[in-house]
């Protein structure tokens, strides 16, 4: 099975690819994929996605973003440049939440973005699925659910027949 | 026969009309951008819009050459146009994330077809906005002194004045609503590269899709920041006005020096952003065709919403009138006299009417259901808002406390360019995006389309 990256079966509705990708785990599949124009729910946990970080990266992102802003102006106020106003408090913090919030909510984003991109893997610009026939259509109308060659179920003629017995529009190879 | 075996071909659920399929969705969409043929009232817009931009541009140039003394603006009005167009522009990029953020959370269906387009108009608002401060500096040279750095000066922004804090909420939100914008185009973006025919647009649509391939983990992931960042965008939303608000009521000035400005301020700008999606939803769906994606339906819905906004506002100003008389406070009660019936009274008055009397007419339903009717409604909305932030700035500057420091403001030929062209840039911005990015988020009509399906079936 030199220069195949896997076995690539298309679909032509969301339903049918769930099922096939609830299928393909129950057959001990770990690095089967699944690919669709639009979010399916349920897609991904059925092909045994469980750890998303991207809520911890953003939380993570918004607190750094709020401690760093009120530091900045903490700092910045009370040690660096103090200015006595009438004496009034220099750590005159309620003043100081805008921006602290603003802040937070910068690196929260910011978080929640890089790590969507990060822990998918993107930006990646080369891929040997876009090579695949009829692939273009899994941003459009088509539905895709690919065996890797480099899972530890995965084998050639077993594979092919696994997704032959769900009835897909075609199934093709991919070539690595 | 529908739902499992067959694609899925839409059914009629108001805010997607039948028989759409995800093939002739994802091509509707994206061959206006694709292959659709420039055609000359597209071209029209393009170069009339593109000549108010020079016109601004020019403008500008001549502001930074000779001063800001070439507008109306003096003491006791130090504050003229340049802060009331801030003031309105940013008030007008707030509907777009209103869209894509809070009506997502509360699972409104009639968010998908105009969220794209509203938050391009929200960047471009905003942009415009942005802008405004700059130019109405003494020294805009020096405008990033507002900023925290260190520098060779050894000083630091004042955290303790709201201009500081203007600052960090206008820079926040432009960034995040673009964050935002960006990666809900990303999936799209995709399909425009895989649709593309030029190796030209392949490449380009390719390199800013990043190499998405609709992988179900990524879309997995993809959805929760997206719902994420709705989350922390919507109490971002509602404090980009409050602060804004508060350059103003944290001034003692009569007509400046009040607490209802912060909700006041987040539904004026609300009602204003939703008569500019109006604006824009109208004309783009006759243009493209789009009356299956972009509904009556839409369109009533936003009226409501303006209805809805425009009470607030009304509440708002009812209070402030209220609250000058029940406080006793002599100046409050002089400002509040002097709007009724001083120098800038025309302003006030055509505001109260454009604001509050005309959107009455959308209580009833056929009021909401006539497009031109509705067309004209959100023109005279914005024509109003834009009021009344010239009412608010410049009247109450106009007559403070001392009467030997009393002023009038009348504003030059320039203010005028300056406000005209900012308009023209806004629009001449908004046609270049609805010829290079889809104008409505294909992956989500995708999903809307299912969904109506599922509906029917359930």
């Amino acid at each position: 099975m030199k220069n195949v990256w896997g076995l690539l079966a298309e679909f032509a509705t969301a339903d049918e690819l769930v099922t096939a990708a609830k299928r393909v785990r129950e057959a001990g599949y770990q690095r089967a994929e699944a690919y669709s124009p639009f979010h399916v729910d349920g897609l991904a946990e059925a092909l045994g996605f469980e750890r998303n970080r991207v809520p911890f990266f953003t939380f993570l992102g918004g607190l750094f973003g709020g401690i760093g802003g009120f530091y900045l102006q903490w700092y910045s106020a009370v040690v660096d440049y103090p200015v006595n106003i009438a004496g009034r408090p220099l750590d005159s913090w309620p003043m100081f939440v805008p921006v602290t919030f603003e802040m937070a909510v910068l690196g929260a984003a910011f978080a929640a973005v890089i790590a969507m991109f990060a822990a998918s893997g993107l930006p990646q610009l080369r891929h040997p699925l876009f090579a695949a026939p009829e692939f273009d259509l899994a941003t459009r109308n088509r539905f895709f659910l690919c065996l890797r060659v480099d899972d530890a179920a995965f084998d050639a003629r077993r594979s092919r027949e696994l997704l032959e017995s769900l009835h897909p529009m075609r199934c093709v190879e991919v070539k690595a | 026969m529908a739902g499992l075996k067959s694609p899925a071909v839409s059914r009629d659920i108001g805010v997607l009309h039948a028989g759409w399929s995800y093939a002739s969705i994802s091509d509707k969409i994206s061959d206006l951008v694709l292959t659709r043929p420039v055609r000359w009232p597209w071209l029209a817009g393009f170069f009339g819009t593109f000549a108010g931009t020079l016109m601004f541009l020019g403008a500008t140039g001549y502001l930074f050459a000779k001063g800001i003394g070439i507008w109306g603006v003096d003491i006791p009005v130090a504050w003229g146009f340049a802060i009331a167009n801030f003031v309105w522009w940013i008030g007008i990029g707030h509907a777009g994330t209103f869209i894509s953020a809070i009506l997502l959370l509360l699972r409104q269906k009639w968010r998908t077809s105009i969220n794209r387009f509203a938050e391009a108009m929200t960047l471009f608002a905003a942009s415009m906005a942005g802008l405004f401060p700059i130019l109405h500096l003494g020294r805009p040279w020096f405008f990033y002194w507002i900023a925290p750095y260190p520098d060779h000066m050894n000083v630091w922004p004042q955290w303790r004045s709201p201009l500081v804090w203007d600052f960090f909420a206008i820079a926040t939100y432009l960034t995040v609503s673009l964050l935002f914008w960006y990666m809900g185009l990303v999936p799209d973006l995709a399909t425009l590269r895989d649709r593309a025919h030029s190796r030209f647009k392949q490449l380009t649509y390719g390199l800013f899709a990043l190499g998405w391939r609709g992988e179900a983990r990524h879309w997995a992931r993809f959805e929760t920041a997206y719902l994420l960042l709705a989350g922390i965008a919507t109490p971002l939303v509602v404090s980009v006005h409050s602060v804004v608000s508060l350059d103003f009521a944290i001034g003692n000035t009569p007509g400046y020096h009040s607490t209802i400005f912060p909700p006041y301020f987040v539904a004026g700008a609300l009602f204003s952003g939703f008569a500019m999606v109006l604006t824009l939803a109208i004309p783009l769906r006759k243009a493209f065709g789009l009356y299956d994606f972009i509904t009556d339906v839409h369109l009533d819905h936003a009226a409501k919403v303006l209805l809805a906004t425009g009470a607030f506002v009304a509440y708002g100003y009812a209070t402030e009138i209220f609250m000058a008389f029940y406080s006793g406070d002599r100046y409050e009660i002089a400002m509040t006299i002097d709007r009724w019936t001083g120098a800038y009274a025309p302003v006030y008055w055509t505001m109260m009417t454009f604001n509050v009397l005309v959107p009455q007419v959308l209580w009833f339903r056929r009021a909401r259901r006539c497009v031109p009717l509705l067309f004209a409604l959100s023109l005279v909305v914005n024509a109003g808002m834009w009021m009344e932030r010239v009412t608010i700035v410049v009247q109450s500057l106009h007559k403070d406390f001392l009467p030997s420091s009393w002023g009038i403001f009348i504003p030059t030929m320039w203010d005028w360019i300056i406000l005209a062209g900012s308009i023209s840039t806004f629009a001449w911005l908004f046609l270049v995006f609805i010829r290079v990015l889809p104008a409505i988020s294909i992956s989500e009509m995708r999903l809307l389309a299912r969904e109506s399906v599922k509906e029917q079936a359930a």
